[in-house]
């Protein structure tokens, strides 16, 4: 900083009372009760992983840092690494293995942030990007879920027993289990229809796959940290909209094009297409609306570029989840509206005071 | 073989019928460039780039003789326009800012030589034989050619100084940035 | 009366609980005036005093040079101690030509011109007239001459003569006092106005976190049918020309045209005060109402100071600095400049002289951008600072330029707004000032042109001249010899 009377620094001598680190630290807290609840229900195994992932995310950026010759200590301090360490914590599978959390740290800060330059430059979100190398590399690790074992809970692993899974690789096969849009997807391919499936689950929610909608708001299902808790992931986004840290337009879009796509197919071919509800609240579709599609750097900055974005982002998942391999589309879909974030940006500039859409001045003469 | 061998002969014949002729009446006179980075140039034929004028420098920069930043009249704004247009990738912050001058005639030295007038290539100087000349200092660019030829140092070059009508704000300091 | 919306603006702590109670006081004369001969947009004034001469009160000491200028009178009766270079108010510091008054306390008014007694059956000519004979210029900071202003009647057909007093800027309350106060001089100022510009109505722009006056003037106007005093909305930068006529009338000005374009000619609050001082009363701007307030000061005041009365002595008559200030301002902390030292004169657009502590401005260093697009949604002028501001880095002017930087009127709204705590304003001045003297470099490239290509063209004519008379004399030589020999 400098001081007074020497060069001149213009104008404003006032400054509004919002940080980086302020508005960070809003979305950390908005996550705090799913994430909590999550850790909960999957137990130390969950913990661990979700540990190794933040602690990773913020050794590699302070080694990005270093390696770029700039300070760390306030960049580290705005919470930009922690919150991408907590997001990609929030989409592995909670029993998946310590080096996971590792790849995906060096996947999201080093290549996906670090090299475009830190914070800001980024054309990808980096913890999707993290997510979806880890997906693709990894398959087969990355889609074992497992259904809930709440802490302290009889079932639940001791800690040696989560230390094993965590950090040995040792997983029971006897609790895994398929997440929502999985199942569906893998008995459609065998020939059952959707509503069958769907059916099923509320009959034999105990036992098997598919938790009844009840549980399946509330979390008691198996899916990724922030895909599990609708109803808690929902809170957390109404608050930052509260606390206008994110506005409605790119969550009302995501999960309105998802929904509307959903529910129109559904009524086309039940057997084929599943609910609309059904697509809002599996999946990652909340966690992706509310925390990831409205991470500042790679979304436009128009509330009309916001609106476009988040069509696509509902558009592409919904796409992804019915025609393409994979049973979850939500990463993918926003990795790709990333890409148009330039030019959604170009194209939504919003109109100059005193001039057409054009960038003509307005025509003389009164209306 | 007979059908393909002769279309392609009588598309080869049609269109290069059609590139001479438009080589031919779609010619350019002169090299387009070299008029452009003439408009770009000052235009005052001071040769303080060390040709004769302003259409010789040009000239030798579409030959790519000369370096972007020979004009020192035409400051940096010429300086950026002549490596926009050629495409040239100068480091702006090294070309030194020259500060513009305008020249002063001192009137007890001025002995009326009439050798500044001559030299003048925006007709600034007035005066006649013998008698004191003055320049308009609207019209000096400060290209500095009088003060060469004054046999009696009669002539200043000073900075233009700046008003509160010419000062603007700095850029922000970088590092603050980063 | 119905309102228009305005785009984008921001809702700055104003503070203006500081001064806002306080009754305006007049500062005791001062030891020396410096009164700058240029404290108007257009050409500075000429001296029309020497060192030791005598000076009355409201004498002309300056007269204006061409259309756009305003005169200089002097504030008290004294003695001219000399004309010298003083640091202008203005962020540079620069010097510039000003005349030092020494008063001689005696505040002895020297001949005036009559007063218009009845305004209203006046010509538009006179009254403007008497507007630029008084040195009357824009007092809400633009420092616009008033009487330039006055004559858009003649070739626009207005319907509205907005008066600003909205006063959207934190910390200054010296139109809002003077409102309070003043408010029949400000509504008979308005009306005199608005006969001078042909406008059947008089609009009086207030923001409505000002109640009281709000009421002095609803009070003040309830006498004149064709004057309205509209409360608008708190939203900075509501008290922008542009933005408040939008307000009022719901239409846009077409960017670089004036707001006379759309109907609307706007004038501050404390300009129609002063126009009714001239119009009724001859006299000439000599004096404003300051806001001298912040933290850093020990006691803020509302203060009428003589134009030429030194900051210092406005911050000693305010009890003096409780602290280092952070910031000195001159104006308000949104859009005024930095002043260069206590050592400058109130000038005519001084609406407000703060000393800020580091608390109040909450300056921090800037980090990268985040992309938050809260720049975007604020900027009152639709424009895209987070875009303009990154190729203006990268020195991209012209990028910048296309983008509408010219468009800017820097509110600092974006600046204000940004978590990232970029100084976005301070890269838009400098571009702004980048391209402008870029375009005067131009022109006086182009003007060089011009002038070696006459020359060469004089030249060229001269040479031939010479050869025309060389070969006529050539050919008189041949036609005698020719003689001779036939002779």
């Amino acid at each position: 900083m400098s001081t007074p009377h020497s060069l001149p620094i213009s104008a404003p001598y006032a400054h509004g009372a919002n940080t980086v680190q302020k508005t960070m630290f809003t979305v950390l807290l908005a996550l705090l009760p799913a994430t909590a609840f999550n850790l909960y229900l999957f137990g130390w195994p969950a913990i661990f992983l979700f540990a190794v992932t933040i602690v990773a995310c913020l050794a590699i950026e302070a080694g990005c840092l270093m390696l770029g010759g700039r300070r760390v200590k306030p960049v580290l301090a705005d919470g930009s690494a922690l919150l991408t360490g907590w997001l990609l914590a929030m989409t592995l599978p909670p029993w998946a293995p310590w080096w996971t959390g590792l790849l995906g740290a060096i996947f999201a800060i080093a290549l996906a942030k670090h090299t475009f330059g830190g914070i800001g430059q980024n054309m990808f979100n980096p913890a999707m990007v993290a997510r979806v190398a880890l997906l693709v590399s990894f398959p087969v690790v990355m889609t074992a879920w497992v259904l809930p074992h709440p802490l302290l809970s009889n079932d639940a692993p001791g800690i040696s027993q989560s230390v094993a899974i965590t950090f040995g690789g040792k997983t029971p096969d006897s609790v895994s289990a398929a997440s929502a849009l999985g199942y569906v997807k893998t008995e459609l391919s065998r020939g059952i229809p959707v509503s069958d499936s769907l059916k099923e689950f509320s009959r034999d929610s105990k036992m098997t796959h598919m938790p009844d909608m009840m549980d399946m708001a509330w979390g008691y299902k198996a899916g990724s940290l922030g895909e599990t808790s609708a109803v808690l992931i929902l809170l957390g986004g109404i608050f930052l909209m509260i606390r206008r840290v994110i506005s409605w337009h790119i969550p009302v879009a995501v999960l309105g094009s998802l929904f509307a796509m959903g529910a129109l197919f559904n009524a086309i071919d039940p057997a084929r297409f599943a609910p609309g509800l059904f697509h809002v609240l599996s999946g990652a579709s909340l966690l992706g609306a509310f925390f990831i599609a409205t991470d500042y750097v790679t979304s436009p900055v128009s509330k009309k570029g916001q609106l476009i974005f988040g069509v696509g982002c509902g558009l592409l998942t919904w796409i992804i989840r019915n025609f393409a391999g994979y049973p979850e589309g939500m990463a993918f879909a926003v990795l790709l509206m990333n890409s148009l974030t330039p030019i959604i940006d170009q194209y939504t500039r919003p109109r100059a005071y005193g001039r057409t859409s054009k960038g003509q001045p307005l025509p003389l003469g009164r209306e | 073989m007979l059908i393909s061998v002769g279309s392609l002969t009588a598309m080869g014949v049609v269109l290069g019928g059609m590139l001479g002729a438009a080589a031919k009446f779609l010619a350019v006179e002169e090299n387009p460039l070299e008029e452009e980075l003439k408009a770009m140039l000052p235009g005052s034929q001071c040769g303080q780039c060390g040709y004769v004028g302003c259409a010789q420098a040009a000239a030798a920069l579409a030959r790519g003789e000369a370096q972007v930043t020979l004009c020192p009249p035409g400051g940096k704004s010429v300086v950026e326009a002549l490596a926009k247009k050629l495409g040239v990738n100068t480091d702006f912050s090294e070309v030194e800012e020259k500060a513009p001058e305008y020249a002063v005639i001192d009137e007890d030295l001025c002995i009326g030589c009439t050798r500044c007038i001559k030299e003048c290539s925006v007709d600034a100087i007035i005066g006649a034989n013998k008698l004191m000349h003055s320049i308009i200092t609207e019209d000096c660019h400060g290209c500095a050619k009088c003060f060469k030829v004054c046999p009696t140092e009669a002539i200043k070059m000073c900075k233009v100084p700046q008003t509160l009508g010419s000062w603007h704000w700095d850029k922000p300091e970088e590092h603050s940035i980063h | 009366m119905k309102l228009f919306p305005i785009r984008g603006g921001i809702h700055p702590e104003y503070r203006k609980e500081l001064s806002s109670e306080k009754a305006i006081v007049a500062l005791p004369m001062p030891a020396e005036l410096f009164i700058p001969l240029q404290q108007h947009i257009g050409a500075p004034a000429e001296a029309m005093v020497r060192e030791g001469d005598l000076v009355k009160k409201g004498q002309m000491i300056a007269r204006s040079q061409g259309v756009v200028s305003a005169p200089q009178h002097a504030p008290t009766s004294g003695r001219v101690k000399a004309v010298a270079q003083i640091a202008a108010p203005h962020p540079s510091g620069l010097p510039q030509p000003t005349i030092i008054i020494e008063p001689d306390g005696k505040d002895e008014w020297g001949e005036l011109p009559a007063p218009i007694t009845d305004p209203f059956a006046a010509s538009r000519e006179e009254i403007s007239e008497r507007v630029a004979l008084s040195g009357i210029v824009g007092m809400g900071g633009a420092t616009f001459p008033s009487a330039v202003k006055l004559n858009l009647g003649i070739q626009h057909k207005l319907e509205i003569l907005l008066i600003n007093g909205a006063e959207c800027e934190p910390y200054l309350t010296c139109d809002d006092r003077v409102m309070r106060e003043y408010a029949d001089e400000v509504v008979d100022g308005a009306r005199i106005m608005a006969h001078a510009l042909g406008a059947p109505k008089v609009v009086i722009g207030i923001e409505d976190n000002k109640p009281q006056a709000i009421a002095a003037m609803n009070k003040a106007a309830a006498a004149h049918a064709n004057v309205e005093v509209a409360a608008v909305p708190v939203q900075y930068p509501m008290g922008a020309e542009r933005q408040l006529a939008q307000a009022i009338t719901g239409r846009e000005t077409p960017v670089r045209k004036l707001t006379a374009e759309i109907g609307v000619v706007v004038h501050n609050a404390a300009t129609a005060r002063a126009v009714h001082h001239a119009v009724r009363f001859g006299r000439p701007l000599i004096s404003r109402v300051v806001t001298v307030s912040g933290k850093a000061v020990r006691e803020p005041k509302n203060i009428e100071a003589p134009i030429g009365a030194m900051v210092s002595d406005l911050i000693a008559f305010c009890g003096g600095l409780s602290t280092t200030p952070w910031r000195l301002v001159n104006g308000g902390p949104m859009m005024g400049a930095p002043l260069p030292s206590l050592e400058t004169p109130v000038v005519k657009g001084t609406s407000g002289i703060l000393a800020l502590t580091v608390e109040e401005t909450n300056d921090q260093p800037a980090s990268p951008c985040i992309r938050c697009g809260a720049c975007v949604t604020i900027c009152p002028c639709g424009l895209v600072p987070v875009e303009m501001s990154a190729f203006i880095r990268k020195d991209h002017l012209d990028v910048a330029a296309k983008l509408g930087v010219q468009d800017c009127f820097s509110c600092g709204s974006c600046s204000w707004v940004c978590p990232s705590h970029i100084p976005l304003v301070q890269y838009f001045n400098y571009a702004k000032g980048m391209l402008s003297a870029q375009a005067r470099e131009a022109s006086k490239n182009e003007r060089v042109k011009t002038l070696a290509e006459a020359r060469n063209i004089r030249l060229e004519k001269a040479a031939e001249a010479k050869r025309a008379m060389l070969a006529a004399k050539k050919a008189q030589a041949t036609s005698q010899s020719e003689n001779k020999a036939s002779a």
